[in-house]
């Protein structure tokens, strides 16, 4: 069964800065969750956009139910922008700060002509009830409402176009603990009302545990690792993974693992070092790393679906522990 | 579950729009003195024929026994050197400078706004193309490429008019693009553009009424800019001609007899401070009723 | 109970009529590192600048008694915040970005403020050099312009600055919520030395109860402007008494893929 969304090789460039370099990806039909997991400068902001169509890309493909996104036109291309939504961080400026929420939400029906004007206004309460808001926020403008709300009213934005695919990138970044909460378990709902797949984009781990099937780990543009969540988080094959999970503030003590704090920043995109770009960070590097990229592969039979840009990964697998080198 | 919309403070609960006004006006003193008075000059220009004592004095009469005659109970503002009515050229001359001040304001806003919107909003070459233009313009001091073009064109208000407005596009040109530009780089907008809303429909509705802010107070304050560059050209022979009741003309040939006879510059060149000040409160105004997020009536 | 060196009592701020803080008890003892949690609206950040002192600068009155060793902050006059603020008590924020204004570089707001404080050239130097090796940040990084350093790394010399000026108590305002996870482990471990090393006092302000679970030696849950409840943290986490804290707790997410490696 084609995928609903497939990614291959994708790169793309900003002047020197090789943001999203040879990335692959697939999203399934829903109900599906891919968490895009990275911090900074990873590129995983980049992807989405890519695969909105709304930044350009200097190679690879992305293929939307089988046809090539770069492809379309006109209808097509339309077509593929109702089915592909997005919901971004900020929720200061998610929403045109003059327009009142009922507005914001019917506007897309409106403009695409799916709705008359009545209609849509009504189309637009139903989905704000969806979302967990009352009709009385349908006449307020948006700096009215909480970071939350207006979170919820731009998801409802994006879901009067009926997606298929959803691209979260960080929806829960700006938020406090409880809105955090409020929103994951929205996206869990309507994951299972509307069959829905998404792209959870973050860097915050404890997010993709639950709310994503398939997890990929960003680091300076590629992908370092990727694979059931589950399996992921519980043994992670590569160093950069298990510094990310170990810096996950957990409340309870048990949960702990020991924190491997990675020393330095991540390098300069416009020239990263030789190798293995981790290198550099990483508390398990060898010589070989300095001098050979390692490529992004299956770490052994052992370990169905999983893929990882390492070489020391099945070391990794096998017990060996980066916090204990330091 | 669904979240009931806590209660706002009761001032910003959402009101009709004509009671959201009522109480921005009440609220802002300023703002309503700025739009009564304006109100009154547009009100003076249009009941002109009525309010003047002397119609006539307006236009093409003359009264050589009546010639500089302080202010009295006959003539209000006194007369000018040829003995005409200051009083009713005045309100006649309502007619005129701020008329012109609006049409050139209009025409620049027209030529302006689109060119700094389409800037703005999709850079590149077509930001760097209008922008060039744009900075030739600006290079110029104003009134001297006013000037300039109002002396190669047949002497006429209308001349005076498209030279004025040809000077001040640029202005707003500069000043929408910027606001522009940053709008356009609002997650907003992304999504819009990720709902695949057209872009007419996302820079007509979106990206530009939320860069006219700034635009609404600079044109309100223009209003006077506007009057007294063409009351300059005026003054230099190159706009309104005798016998119009242009307020700037008025001051340009009352100067001479400044000394002795105060008050034909004194009641026209109040004409031009009033009205520059009134719409410059009514701008002020204007744009905090238009902010969505101003609360009135705490 | 040891004296405290920051002891909040009976504090209550207001905006006219209505009271956003009302703060019973709180204190701060050496080399501590208090926790105070809770939504956003809980109070939390006006009690920051109360204890700071800039509570009218946002137009709220402030009643209560704060107490910062023998001084009492909040009948103090203007001109002696110089000394305190800054000084006694340092400051960091969500956003480092206001701390350092972007036409300076970074070093030259550092050295004023140590100027500023009391020291010489030559002391200045010496001091914001060496707080800058303490925080693990070379000090030629000084010498850059805001936009030139990471999030991360502003904070660090944020907190660099109140190591130079050798702070009794640091209030740390939300300071990892805008940095990556990696990013926010290394601040945390640097407040840890700067408890352990230089005994200094933290009162970390947070919503991630995750964040505060880990670092905090005590905590202090805030809903509405109160303290619903408070106490050493490994008691507060494992057996609330509050439905209030069960319900942050139960908020924070969970990373459900079992044990440690």
């Amino acid at each position: 069964m084609t995928p609903l969304l497939e990614v291959a090789d994708l790169a793309v460039r900003f002047g020197p800065v090789r943001a999203v370099d040879g990335v692959s990806l697939r999203v399934d039909r829903g109900p599906f969750g891919l968490g895009l997991v990275g911090e900074s400068g990873s590129g995983k902001s980049t992807i989405g956009r890519a695969v909105l169509h709304l930044v350009g890309t200097a190679g690879g493909q992305i293929r939307f139910e089988g046809a090539d996104v770069a492809t379309l036109r006109g209808r097509a291309l339309k077509a593929y922008r109702r089915a592909a939504q997005v919901v971004f961080q900020d929720p200061d400026n998610s929403l045109d700060p003059r327009m009142r929420i009922a507005a914001s939400v019917a506007e897309p029906l409106v403009a695409h002509r799916l709705l008359a004007r009545r209609a849509a206004a009504g189309r637009a309460a139903e989905l704000l009830a969806e979302v967990g808001l009352d009709p009385g926020f349908a006449a307020r403008y948006p700096h009215q409402l909480s970071g939350g709300q207006r979170q919820r009213a731009a998801i409802a934005r994006a879901l009067s176009v009926q997606p298929r695919l959803l691209v979260l990138d960080e929806p829960t970044s700006a938020l406090d603990v409880k809105a955090q909460a409020r929103i994951l378990a929205l996206i869990a709902q309507l994951r299972a009302g509307r069959k829905l797949s998404y792209l959870l984009i973050t860097h915050n781990l404890g997010i993709v545990s639950e709310l994503c099937e398939q997890t990929a780990v960003l680091y300076l543009g590629r992908i370092v690792e990727s694979g059931p969540t589950s399996a992921l988080l519980g043994a992670p094959a590569h160093p950069y993974t298990q510094a990310l999970r170990s810096a996950v503030p957990e409340v309870h003590v048990a949960a702990r693992t020991t924190r491997i704090i990675l020393p330095g920043e991540p390098p300069d995109a416009a020239s990263p070092p030789p190798g293995c770009v981790f290198h550099p960070r990483c508390p398990l590097a060898i010589d070989r790393c300095r001098a050979e990229v390692p490529a992004l592969r299956s770490p052994g039979p052992g370990s169905p679906g999983r893929l990882v840009a390492c070489h020391r990964a099945e070391e990794m697998l096998a017990g060996l522990n980066p916090a204990a080198q330091r | 579950m669904i979240e009931a919309p806590s209660p706002l403070p009761p001032a910003a609960a959402v009101l009709p729009a004509g009671r959201a006004l009522r109480r921005g006006l009440r609220a802002n003193p300023l703002l309503l003195a700025g739009a009564a008075t304006s109100a009154l000059i547009v009100l003076a220009a249009l009941l002109a024929p009525l309010l003047a004592s002397f119609p006539a004095d307006a236009g093409t009469a003359t009264h050589p026994f009546l010639v500089l005659h302080a202010p009295s109970a006959r003539h209000w503002f006194g007369t000018d050197n040829v003995g005409r009515d200051v009083y009713s050229r005045v309100l006649y001359g309502a007619r005129v400078s701020p008329l012109i001040a609006v049409i050139v304001l209009v025409i620049a806003c027209v030529i302006g706004i689109p060119l700094g919107v389409a800037a703005g909003y999709f850079g590149g070459w077509l930001d760097e193309a209008i922008m060039r233009v744009t900075d030739i313009f600006l290079a110029f001091p104003p009134l001297l490429l006013a000037l300039a073009l109002a002396a190669v064109l047949p002497t006429s208000l209308t001349s005076v008019v498209i030279a004025v407005s040809v000077t001040w596009w640029p202005w707003y040109t500069r000043l929408i693009r910027g606001q522009a530009a940053s709008v356009a780089g609002r997650p907003y907008i992304e999504s819009c553009r990720a709902l695949g809303l057209s872009r007419l429909r996302i820079i007509a509705r979106h990206v530009l009424p939320n860069s006219l802010t700034p635009l609404i107070v600079q044109v309100s304050l223009d209003v006077g800019g506007v009057i007294l560059t063409v009351s300059a050209l005026s003054f230099l022979g190159l706009g309104a001609q005798d016998p119009t009741p242009d307020w700037g003309l008025m001051v340009a040939e009352g100067q001479n007899y400044f000394t002795t006879a105060w008050w034909v510059v004194t009641f026209p060149g109040l004409a031009i401070l009033v009205t520059a000040f009134a719409f410059t409160l009514l701008g002020d105004g204007l744009r905090d009723l238009l902010d969505p997020r101003r609360d009135f009536g705490r | 109970m040891s004296a405290m060196r920051l002891q909040i009592t009976g504090l209550e701020v207001s905006f006219g009529q209505r009271k956003v803080v009302q703060l019973a008890e709180l204190g701060l003892a050496e080399a501590e590192i208090v926790g105070l949690a809770g939504d956003s609206g809980s109070g939390k950040s006006m009690t920051t600048l109360a204890v700071l002192g800039l509570a009218h600068t946002v137009g709220a009155t402030v009643r209560g008694s704060i107490r910062l060793g023998g001084t009492e902050l909040t009948t103090l006059p203007a001109r002696d915040w110089r000394n305190v603020r800054g000084r006694r008590i340092a400051a960091i924020f969500q956003s480092p970005a206001m701390a350092f204004s972007p036409v300076f570089r970074v070093g030259s707001v550092v050295h004023r403020a140590l100027r500023l404080h009391g020291m010489t050239r030559a002391e200045a130097g010496d001091a914001a050099a060496r707080a800058m090796r303490q925080v693990l940040l070379s000090p030629g990084l000084l010498h850059r312009y805001p936009s030139q350093l990471s999030g991360g790394q502003l904070q660090r010399v944020a907190i660099a600055l109140a190591l130079a000026l050798r702070a009794e108590v640091l209030l740390a305002d939300e300071p990892t919520s805008a940095l990556d996870v990696t990013v926010q482990a290394e601040v945390l471990e640097l407040l840890r030395e700067l408890r352990d090393r230089d005994g200094m006092s933290v009162l970390f302000i947070s919503h991630d109860l995750a964040v505060v679970a880990e670092l905090c030696d005590r905590v202090a849950i805030m809903q509405d402007g109160r303290i619903v409840e408070q106490g050493p943290t490994s008691q507060v986490v494992t057996a609330p008494a509050s439905p209030y804290t069960a319900e942050l707790l139960a908020a924070v997410p969970r990373l459900r893929a079992g044990g440690a490696p």
